[in-house]
Order: C-alpha cells, then sequence, then structure tokens
C-alpha cells in the first residue's frame, strides 16, 4: 500500500486556518456584526468599488466621506492639525481614564493618589507623564489650527459659523487643560490656579461671585478640587464633544475643508 | 401636475398660430392645384419633387388611378383628399432621416429648467488617501508623546500648601500673557477687558472680515493684524514664561535660571 505523502506541517496549518476563517466569516454571528458590503464579509482587492466599501460599510462614514477633493488630502495644507487636535483628545480620553482609577478629588487624598500613582502603579508615572504632555500638545495643535485656518481664509462663507464653534472649542480645550492643572493638588498646581482665579475675580460687577462660583467657595479647597475635578472629567468633556461633533459635521456640510489658495 | 414656464406656453403659442397661417396658405392653394391636377398631374408632381416624399407621391398616384377607375363624383372628393395630403406635411419641410417627418418643439438650454449645482471636481478615495495619512499622523504624534514622556516627567512639586507662597507665583504657561498684562494694567483691564475683547473680535472675525478674497495678496491687511496679533501674545507668553523672575520681577534666565514648570 503506497503511503500518500503528507503535506508539510506549514501548508496543513494554513489549509486549517483557512477552513476555520471560512466557518467564521460563514457564519450567523459574525454576519450579524459586519454590514453586508463590508470588507469583512467579503473580503478586499483594491478597486475603486471597494475603496468606497470601507467607508460606507463602516462607522467611519460617521466622520468621513467616501471621496474627498484632491487638495483636501495635501499634508503641506493641513499639517493635519485639525484630525491631530482631535486625535489627541482621544489619547487624553484613554489616558484620563486609566488616571481616574487610581484618583480621589479631596484635599487630603488628591496628592497622596498621584504620588502612590507614580511609584507603585505599573505604568502609572508613564500615563500621567502622557497625559499632561499630551494635554500641553493639544493646547498648541488647537492654537496653530485656528492660526492655519485663519491664514488660509477658510473662516469665509460659508464657512463662518464653524469658525465660531473652532473658537469655542479653543476656549473649552483651555479650560480643560486649566481645571486639570489644580488636580495634582501641589504647589505649581495651587498657586497657578490662585494668580488664575484671581484674575476672573475682577470681572466687573459680579466678579466676587464668579469667584465664588469657580472656586465653590471663597478660598481655594477640597470643594473647589471637587468642582473641578468634575468639570474636568465630565463637563467640560461632554460639552467639547457636542461642539466637536457640530464641527466636523459642518465641515462636511460647508463642502469640505477649504479650497486652495 | 408640473407647471409649464409662461415663456415656453408663449412661443408654443406663436408656432401653433405660425402652423396655422400656413395652413391657412397652404389650404387655400392646395384647391388651387386640385382644380388642375386632373390636366396637369404630372407638372405638379414635377414641382413637388424635391419637397415631397417618394412613398406619398406614389400613394397619390395610385389614388388617382383608382379614382379614374371609380367615378367622377368621388374621384374630386379623393382627389382633393390626396392632393392636400402631399400639400400639408410639406408645410414644414420634412427634412428627417429616412424621409420622416420632424418638429422642433422648443429649444431647452441648460441651466434654464434644471439648476446644474455639481462642477465636476478632482476628488480621491478617503481609504487609502486620507485615512493613510491621518493614520500615520497620528502614529508620529503618539510615539512622540510616548518616548518624551518616557524621558521627561510630568512635574509633582511638594503638597499643596496655603501657608507657603512660592516665589514667582505663575499661571499655566498660556495664561502667562495675561499675567503679563497684570504688570501694566489694572487686573480687570488685564484678565477680564482684554482677553474679553479680543476673545469677541475672535469670534467676529469672519464677520468683520467682508473681504471675500482668500488669496494672501488680498488680505494683506487681515494677515497683518493677525501676525501682529499673535507675535504680541507670543511675546507675552515668552516673557512670562522665562524672563521673569523672583517677585515677578524681568530677568534673564541664563543669569539667574529658569522659573517655569509645564
Amino acid at each position: 500500500m503506497a503511503k500518500q505523502p503528507k503535506p508539510p506541517a506549514s501548508e496543513r496549518a494554513k489549509q486549517a486556518m483557512s477552513g476555520m476563517m471560512g466557518d467564521v466569516q460563514g457564519s450567523q454571528a459574525w454576519a450579524s456584526i459586519f454590514r453586508p458590503g463590508s470588507i469583512f464579509r467579503k473580503g478586499y482587492s483594491d478597486s475603486p468599488r471597494n475603496r468606497s466599501y470601507v467607508i460606507m460599510n463602516s462607522v467611519l462614514y460617521h466622520l468621513h466621506p467616501v471621496k474627498v477633493k484632491r487638495h483636501a488630502v495635501k499634508v503641506s495644507y493641513t499639517l493635519c492639525l485639525g484630525g491631530l487636535s482631535f486625535f489627541l483628545f482621544i489619547l487624553l480620553t484613554v489616558t484620563g481614564i486609566f488616571l481616574m482609577f487610581f484618583y480621589r478629588p479631596t484635599a487630603a487624598q488628591a496628592w497622596d493618589d498621584i504620588y502612590v500613582l507614580q511609584t507603585s502603579v505599573t505604568f502609572g508615572l508613564l500615563v500621567r507623564n502622557m497625559h499632561r504632555w499630551a494635554a500641553h500638545l493639544m493646547v498648541i495643535t488647537v492654537f496653530l489650527h485656528m492660526a492655519r485656518v485663519f491664514y488660509h481664509g477658510a473662516y469665509k462663507p460659508p464657512r463662518e459659523f464653524n469658525w465660531v464653534i473652532g473658537v469655542i472649542l479653543l476656549t473649552l480645550t483651555l479650560l480643560l487643560s486649566f481645571t486639570g492643572y489644580l488636580l495634582p493638588w501641589d504647589q505649581l498646581a495651587l498657586w497657578a490656579v490662585t494668580v488664575g482665579t484671581n484674575m476672573m475675580g475682577f470681572t466687573p460687577v459680579f466678579g466676587d461671585q464668579v469667584r465664588f462660583v469657580l472656586l465653590g467657595g471663597v478660598e481655594i479647597g477640597t470643594d473647589t478640587l471637587l468642582r473641578w475635578y468634575v468639570l474636568h472629567v465630565l463637563m467640560l468633556p461632554f460639552v467639547i464633544v457636542i461642539f466637536m461633533a457640530i464641527h466636523f459635521w459642518r465641515v462636511r456640510k460647508d463642502g469640505g475643508i477649504s479650497g486652495p489658495l | 401636475m408640473a407647471e409649464v414656464p409662461e415663456h415656453l406656453l408663449k412661443r408654443a403659442q406663436e408656432a401653433r398660430e405660425r402652423a396655422e397661417a400656413q395652413q391657412g396658405g397652404g389650404s387655400s392653394a392646395a384647391p388651387e392645384s386640385s382644380g388642375a391636377e386632373s390636366s396637369e398631374a404630372p407638372a405638379e408632381g414635377s414641382s413637388g419633387g424635391p419637397k415631397i416624399p417618394d412613398h406619398l407621391l406614389d400613394r397619390s398616384k395610385s389614388a388617382r388611378e383608382q379614382a379614374a377607375a371609380g367615378g367622377a363624383a368621388p374621384a374630386a372628393a379623393g382627389a382633393v383628399a390626396t392632393a392636400s395630403m402631399p400639400a400639408g406635411p410639406a408645410q414644414p419641410e420634412p427634412t428627417g432621416p429616412g424621409g420622416g417627418t420632424q418638429r422642433l418643439l422648443t429649444v431647452v438650454k441648460s441651466g434654464s429648467i434644471q439648476d446644474v449645482k455639481a462642477t465636476p471636481t478632482d476628488k480621491v478615495h478617503v481609504w487609502p488617501h486620507l485615512l493613510v495619512v491621518e493614520f500615520v499622523a497620528a502614529l508620529i504624534f503618539t510615539a512622540f508623546t510616548l518616548v518624551f514622556s518616557i524621558f521627561v516627567n510630568a512635574p509633582l512639586l511638594e503638597l499643596a500648601n496655603f501657608n507657603e507662597t512660592p516665589n514667582p507665583s505663575k499661571a499655566p504657561w498660556y495664561f502667562l500673557g495675561l499675567q503679563e498684562l497684570l504688570t501694566m494694567f489694572h487686573p480687570m483691564v488685564a484678565g477680564v477687558t482684554i482677553p474679553g475683547i479680543g476673545l469677541f473680535l475672535l469670534i467676529l472675525a469672519p464677520y468683520i472680515d467682508r473681504n471675500p478674497s482668500k488669496k494672501p495678496e488680498d488680505r494683506k491687511f487681515a494677515i497683518s493684524l493677525m501676525t501682529i496679533h499673535l507675535m504680541f501674545w507670543a511675546t507675552l507668553v515668552l516673557i512670562g514664561s522665562f524672563f521673569r523672575g523672583p517677585g515677578f520681577n524681568f530677568v534673564f534666565p541664563w543669569e539667574v535660571g529658569l522659573f517655569f514648570d509645564l
């Protein structure tokens, strides 16, 4: 009896894998996850039709159209600043959620929590560093994005209102950064915020009230910490996400990013 | 039912009147020719030769022969009908291909009814052209932040202490321009009025700048103003960050060192 030569192990593994993938991709669960036309259902080979399907049949369709003007993808025009600001926001959200697991916003515990985070938590120091540097970076990219838009005259009709939204986003970014500044509850945080809020206390007519609302009292204290913590991790992100949604939506509705000069 | 535009109705009315006038002329001419027809049939056929299609001529000829074979009274009626038949369609000069007659009802210029909004533009697919760029940019920024965070630690000074004011006390760097203004103006002006007006003007920029052009050479004033504005704040922030020492006095960082934390 002639023995059938066995195919090499790599070949057999490949066959088993493709068989398994076929089972998985043919299953109802897989079909329920990926929409008809998704490249994860029908496979991807490079064709104009499939290039459209990548966007059309994924959640990315909420952010991007299927096609954009050719100049819109030129890095030298946008410098990616708007997109990078958004990406830094995501990075800050991810690292910020990590930090929230180890932080209590009270005057008695805040500083100790940060100290323990840096010394005893795996990657704690690294993630805190990333959160802080990404925050400064985001202020810079948002600011540069505004300058870029101005110099291109991209705020002109029909994009006037999106510029207004953009200035609001810049203000919210600064507020997010500033509220986060207090949270470590060290000398730097305390006195930087003291200087900042003293300035706001000079608002005409109701300056004292503004300061009282911001600080949750007449002086910076544990109430201020809680207040700014809630602002920083919940309220301001909530507001800025809404404005970002409007901002991105308007970019598309106003005909994509502005044309070349 | 869609409304027919007025100018089209008017044009159609004019065309109808013109056709009727010609029809009237044709029918008045037709009896004359039919009167002479019985004797001068070949002459009429030759005169209308280039205008009347062959199959119509054949038809009228066969009808005439039939009439001749039949009676005098039906012959006259048939003659009138056949004579006016080639004469009628001959009026609008049947020049269609294959001998068919076509009439031009109206000419619709593009843009008169339908507004063509989409002008063809040069477009590329978001995947892969845009997504790849975005992905690489995000990757670079992630790598930069990660590497920078490995080597540079975020500051964590001593526990907050209300009884010990650091000298100098500085705001976060992006507010140092305002703090710098505090050394020059009353706090209400420096902390509220100037930044308030600045923010207000920034928001209103698209409504103040009515210049429709995007070309830099047409926007010299706007660009100059913005540049001066940005340089103004950048200078103030730089001075506040690096050139302010104890007591927020002006110092050179290479002489007394840095008083700056991020």
